[in-house]
């Protein structure tokens, strides 16, 4: 009787707690999969049948068609679906990767060196890009101003900024960058819109990489810092004192012991990019227009089309999800194990 | 843009502060230049790629939220008008749609201020007491008591006796309850999938799932879920009677209906993180620890909550930022009623853009940016730094 309750080992529970944890399991399993159960059956159906009321089981309830399907694959939706499908595909993993290797990068240099910006400085700058954009908005070429306003920024440096002694410290660095997504898409949008049509690349990859990067660093930085503030410093140490360079150090030493870590994040920003609605709606207008775009498209002036919309959903998480499997075995126990020991 | 030139402007800021910056233990055994300049060329690049496109558009949509913006031939002009799109939200004709419907006070209003207050006073006097008071601790508290001050007094007038939640007290149900029931259940599952069980990694691509579907997804899946009479719980809606009671007319219902979809939907988010933090657990401290004799709970309480506590604070910081810009959901789900029942803070911003009020549109953001930062300092300054810091 005993034994029912007694677990084998360390991380191994007993039979009757396993019985539990495959309940619990299961129960939340089954919370997942029925809504994307519904979605498929969803994509089977025809108008008619969505909107006369709930049919559960093709062939049971309702006669399955594969109408849904062939429009968006081969229908008249089709050169669309693959050309969103396909940019999908390049733009998210390019983006999450720049991110993964900015990001994870300038968390380390957060967790291992110790930054002190100082106040003055900082405030000048500040001061010196208001300064400038005031001065373009009242008319003065952009070239002028920019010069103008970055003598004044060195000269103030120079002078004025050198008496305000105070320095901000790591945390303070840490905080700016997981506030640079505070403000709501519906503010920014506007700005990045302008700021990349200036520069002529609206509807084209390298815009929406490079705000894809930019939105997804901080959140890269500080889930890698924490990562990487758990790998024990004695490592590098005994490499330093070997004599391996910083980069060394970073490269073959905590690169590889945050892989967890790595992996996890990657998956994150991989999946944000992947599904990102609002800039990709201001950012791309026909060339490199994303998935989520299409399905936003099927809700049509006659209501949303479900069938549609279900089989694009399931095909936009397919990818996601094969990524996904490949990746979940390196967010594995006992990568840290036995490092320390030798 | 002349971006390149402010580029170059940040690079002189980053080598002059890098001269300072030092590695914090190893620095007795680093000698050659490269690693000198180390510090700055791993950290570098992030800053550049931020203030290139973070500090624009921060500056540009304070500009915009001051001004009224009106279609102009070839373009748009803004024209400055100082605080009035700020006064019109905070006293003026938006007041009850985004601070709330006032009701007069009950007894029950008075307690519970009352107690806040009360709290909020032994709370300072508790600092003041204490021997090390800097400025700008004192600057900050005082803040954070005016503050909460102020939102206990909007949430006690709005929440019952007639009264109207506005945006904004609706953007705090979702942001709280939903954040709490997602670190409840994202820990639950993972402590659950890092036991040793047949089937377990099945179980974690599962729980993965619903982050993987685009949000906008989620919300008109949810949408078709939640039909009372055409979904796939209409059987359970007709046993409960309930067929005719349309979820979307009631307030409360139709919030609920929002936070569980945000639920499902983010509690991936803390899975994942949370079961890469328990598993880069090292194992000797959990042997050692059951070789002496400890029960699961005292394991957790010592060893597991301290080692995932810095992880958890993390993500339920970014959690935090992200669920305050919650709008699919609403949109998708109940077009933010009944009436503004359902409305979040962004979805606010985005019916004044919608209507082409773009300086309104850019002052709701901008209240918003000073609530979240109103939180985000508070959690960071007071909450994570004394959880983290003390173990």
């Amino acid at each position: 009787m005993k034994r029912w309750f007694q677990s084998k080992s360390i991380n191994t529970p007993s039979p009757v707690g396993a019985a539990l944890s495959y309940l619990m399991l299961g129960f939340w399993a089954f919370l997942i999969i029925f809504p994307l159960y519904w979605l498929l059956v969803t994509s089977f159906k025809i108008s008619s049948q969505v909107t006369e009321g709930p049919f559960y089981l093709p062939f049971v309830d309702f006669k399955p068609s594969l109408d849904a399907w062939k429009y968006i694959l081969v229908g008249d939706l089709s050169r669309d679906t693959l050309r969103n499908l396909s940019n999908t595909v390049i733009v998210a993993p390019i983006s999450a990767l720049i991110a993964l290797a900015l990001g994870g990068t300038a968390a380390y240099a957060l967790v291992r060196f110790e930054y002190r910006p100082r106040v003055g400085a900082i405030l000048t700058f500040i001061g010196c890009v208001v300064l400038s954009i005031i001065v373009i908005n009242l008319g003065v070429a952009w070239q002028i101003a920019l010069a103008v306003s970055a003598a004044a920024f060195i000269i103030l440096l120079q002078t004025i900024g050198r008496r305000f002694k105070r320095a901000l410290g790591n945390n303070d660095i840490a905080f700016w960058m997981i506030s640079q997504r505070m403000l709501p898409p519906v503010a920014v949008v506007i700005p990045i819109y302008i700021l990349f049509q200036r520069l002529h690349l609206l509807d084209t990859y390298a815009a929406l990489i490079i705000t894809y990067v930019t939105s997804n660093l901080p959140i890269v930085i500080w889930l890698m810092r924490d990562y990487i503030s758990t790998i024990p410093i004695e490592l590098e140490e005994c490499a330093s004192i070997d004599g391996a360079s910083r980069y060394r150090i970073f490269w073959s030493i905590v690169l590889p012991l945050a892989v967890p870590g790595l992996v996890a994040t990657f998956l994150f920003v991989l999946v944000f990019t992947w599904n990102e609605y609002l800039l990709a709606l201001f950012l791309s207008s026909a060339k490199v227009q994303t998935l989520p775009l299409t399905i936003v498209a099927q809700n049509a002036t006659r209501g949303p089309q479900y069938w549609n919309m279900s089989v694009l959903i399931l095909i936009m998480i397919v990818p996601v999800i094969v990524i996904a499997i490949v990746l979940e075995r390196y967010i594995t126990r006992g990568l840290l194990i036995g490092a320390v020991k030798g | 843009m002349g971006w390149a030139l402010s580029l170059l402007i940040e690079f002189i800021i980053m080598n002059t502060q890098t001269e300072e910056s030092r590695p914090s233990r190893l620095h007795s055994v680093i000698s050659n230049a490269a690693d000198r300049l180390a510090g700055s060329v791993f950290i570098l690049p992030t800053v550049l790629a931020l203030l290139f496109l973070s500090l624009f558009p921060l500056i540009a949509s304070l500009y915009v939220s001051l001004a009224k913006f009106d279609i102009a031939p070839g373009g748009f002009k803004l024209t400055f008008v100082g605080w009035d799109n700020y006064k019109k939200l905070l006293v003026g004709s938006e007041g009850t749609h985004f601070l709330g419907k006032f009701a007069p006070g009950t007894p029950l209003t008075w307690i519970v201020f009352g107690g806040v207050v009360i709290a909020l006073a032994i709370f300072l006097a508790r600092y003041l007491l204490n021997a090390r008071v800097s400025i700008g601790g004192l600057i900050g508290r005082v803040l954070l008591a005016l503050g909460s001050g102020a939102l206990t007094w909007m949430l006690v007038h709005t929440l019952w006796n007639g009264g109207r939640l506005g945006t904004a007290s609706v953007t705090l149900v979702y942001v709280f309850v939903g954040i709490f029931f997602q670190y409840i259940l994202g820990l639950s599952l993972a402590m659950l999938t890092v036991q040793n069980l047949p089937g377990r990694r099945f179980f974690r691509v599962v729980f993965l799932l619903p982050m993987m579907i685009t949000p906008v997804g989620v919300a008109y899946m949810f949408r078709m879920l939640t039909d009372t009479s055409k979904g796939p719980f209409t059987p359970i809606w007709q046993a409960l009677g309930l067929v005719d009671f349309s979820w979307v007319n009631n307030a409360w219902g139709a919030r609920t209906a929002i936070l569980i979809a945000d639920v499902w939907q983010w509690t991936p988010f803390m899975f994942i993180v949370l079961v890469a933090a328990l598993e880069s657990q090292s194992i000797e401290p959990l042997e050692a620890a059951t070789v002496d004799g400890a029960n699961s709970w005292q394991i957790f309480q010592h060893i597991t909550w301290p080692a995932i506590l810095p992880v958890s604070m993390t993500l339920i910081l970014i959690r935090l930022i992200e669920a305050f810009k919650i709008v699919d959901l609403p949109n998708v789900m109940t077009n933010g009623g009944p009436g503004t029942a359902t409305q979040s803070l962004t979805f606010h911003a985005y019916i004044n853009w919608r209507a082409l009020d773009i300086g309104a549109s850019a002052a709701v953001a901008y209240m918003l940016l000073f609530l979240v930062t109103f939180f985000a300092m508070i959690f960071v300054n007071l909450i994570r730094q004394r959880t983290v810091e003390t173990l």
